[in-house]
């Protein structure tokens, strides 16, 4: 977790004029089997200084949104501004950093000769040294980039997106291709970069990496926003905690009918019910039935969230 | 300014690949002497008062530096296919800096291949007062223009699969239809192929073995051919970069 003190430095930034800006964002693909309607008119306000995790299963338009952020993709419908600016504007002032999802590097150019040429295409660049020794580069300034590991190939493609000394850092599932010891060194790199301030907008489908790198997280499924709120938000809006026990001989109508239960499920002698609020469920339950014991009430994880949430739109668009 | 760093850079990486470099120039090298060194001393070839090994240089060497030319499109479609043109896209690159890196590269293979072609010609007796050969070289590059935008527009275009046999079968009939391999006197083929830039990229290696200049039906041919070529290259372009990858 990023320390709180980075975390309330953060705030005091959000104060200082806009992030980015997204309204009424459309797009629709056609494509042989019909029209893919991949975004269907989102809007999110990002204040400067927020670190962002847009979460969501293949297809549901992570990826087309960044696109369209980046200028990459026209849309349809709706705008995107990046710190008042257009989005071609903004990459040109060298405000925006980002790490596409798919991508290798060209060949035939040591690391170092790489990021010394892209460096040189913007007006305010980082130094290339800084930068390789942020994202643990040195050891191989010298090596040839078609000779990297798939690892080394990511990490020098996230100090592509740091080059242009960016404000913005917009990264695509950005940790496919890492492995452990890689993932965990990029994200530190990345809250370093968060820590000074700068925003950060990240698509995932590992719903860890959200719940733990972001302020806020950004659930889509279907091209749309399903929820948007702080990690812990998005877990309460849902609410799913586990309360395991060990009580036999009570039904489970009898558990059914607790405060805050939403489903119960008896294991011999253990039971086990998901809870939408498990305070009044706890209460409840040792005052109903006193000998319950070997009482465990564990959070929800994002992931029962993001079915939860993902599995009611699925049906509400039916 | 900063787009010649991109420039720089692009040229190196041309230098560096060896694959690359080998069957641009070593291709028509090696060509050249299969074909020239057994008939080195054939003096009058096919009538045309042209010793064989001058006419095979100057046919290798329009076939070489057009090769060169079209292959800018292999180049620009792997890079495609790896992601990296969406990646300078959200650089301040422009899309003539862009265009200035490719083109140059490729103009660099050409001028080394008509160097190294016109090298194997001396070793095998072909002797051009200086004036010539520069005048020959000079009228070489500029009919190189259309294929420069052919090769941006096949690698905008095309994948990665089918950029090989366009880029190669398309070089093969320019070359064919154009005179390299044998001299078009008159006919269907010679009024056809005076219709093509590949024509009077062989007749510009010959004004420097003649003397005779460039006709201006050479000029409006080529400045048409690289005028549509340029527009087909532009619209390849856009198309390929609205589309998402």
């Amino acid at each position: 977790m990023r320390p709180e003190a980075s975390r309330e430095s953060n705030r005091a930034l959000e104060l200082m004029g806009p992030g980015i800006q997204i309204a009424g964002l459309s797009k629709t693909f056609r494509s042989p089997e019909g029209p893919v309607h991949a975004v269907r008119g989102i809007d999110i306000d990002i204040p400067r200084g927020q670190t962002v995790a847009l979460l969501g299963p293949n297809g549901a338009g992570k990826s087309t949104t960044i696109d369209m952020l980046l200028g990459l993709t026209p849309p349809d419908a709706g705008s995107v501004t990046l710190f008042d600016r257009e989005p071609r504007a903004a990459v040109d002032a060298g405000l925006i950093g980002a790490m596409l999802q798919t991508g290798s590097l060209i060949q035939y150019l040591s690391v170092r000769e790489l990021l010394t040429m892209m460096a040189g295409m913007f007006p305010a660049p980082a130094d290339v040294g800084e930068v390789m020794a942020k994202t643990g580069l040195e050891r191989i300034a010298q090596r040839r980039t078609q000779k990297l590991s798939g690892g080394e190939t990511q990490r020098v493609r996230f100090a592509i997106a740091l080059i242009s000394n960016p404000d913005l850092l917009v990264l695509d599932e950005p940790t496919v291709a890492m492995d452990v010891e890689s993932r965990h060194e990029f994200w530190a790199a990345m809250r370093e970069f968060a820590a000074r301030g700068k925003t950060v907008l990240f698509a995932t489908h590992y719903l860890e990496e959200a719940d733990q790198n972001a302020d806020r997280v950004i659930l889509m499924a279907r091209g749309g926003v399903v929820a948007d709120g702080p990690p812990t938000e998005i877990k309460g809006r849902v609410g799913f905690r586990t309360l395991r026990a060990t009580l036999p001989d009570v039904p489970v109508e009898e558990l059914l009918a607790l405060p805050g239960v939403g489903a119960a499920d008896r294991r011999g002698e253990a039971i086990v019910l998901s809870c939408s609020d498990s305070d009044q469920t706890i209460r409840a339950l040792l005052e109903r039935h006193p000998a319950a014991r070997d009482i465990e009430i564990t959070g929800g994880a994002l992931e029962d969230a993001f079915l939860a949430l993902t599995a009611d739109t699925a049906e509400t668009s039916k | 300014m900063r787009g010649m760093l991109y420039t720089r850079y692009e040229l190196l990486r041309a230098i560096r690949n060896r694959r690359f470099f080998f069957f641009s120039i070593g291709f028509p090298l090696i060509l050249y002497f299969a074909i020239a060194a057994p008939n080195r001393h054939v003096n009058n070839f096919s009538n045309s008062g042209i010793s064989f090994p001058l006419y095979y240089m100057v046919g290798l060497t329009s076939l070489g530096t057009m090769i060169a030319m079209i292959s800018t499109g292999t180049r620009i479609a792997a890079e495609r296919q790896a992601g990296w043109t969406r990646q300078l896209r959200i650089t301040p690159l422009t899309t003539r800096d862009y265009f200035r890196a490719k083109i140059l590269t490729a103009y660099m293979m050409a001028c080394l291949t008509i160097l190294v072609v016109s090298l194997a010609g001396a070793s095998l007796g072909v002797s051009l007062p200086a004036g010539r050969w520069l005048e020959m070289a000079g009228l070489i590059l500029v009919s190189l223009a259309p294929f420069a935008a052919l090769g941006v527009m096949l690698g905008h275009l095309l994948n990665v699969d089918a950029i090989g046999p366009a880029t190669g079968g398309g070089a093969s009939l320019f070359a064919f239809l154009g005179g390299t391999w044998f001299p078009l006197s008159h006919g269907f083929l010679l009024d056809l192929g005076r219709l093509l830039p590949s024509y009077w990229l062989v007749q510009a290696a010959h004004v420097g073995l003649t003397g005779h200049g460039w006709p201006l039906r050479a000029w409006v041919t080529i400045g048409v051919w690289t005028l549509l070529l340029a527009l087909g290259a532009a619209w390849a372009f856009r198309r390929d970069t609205k589309r998402v990858a």
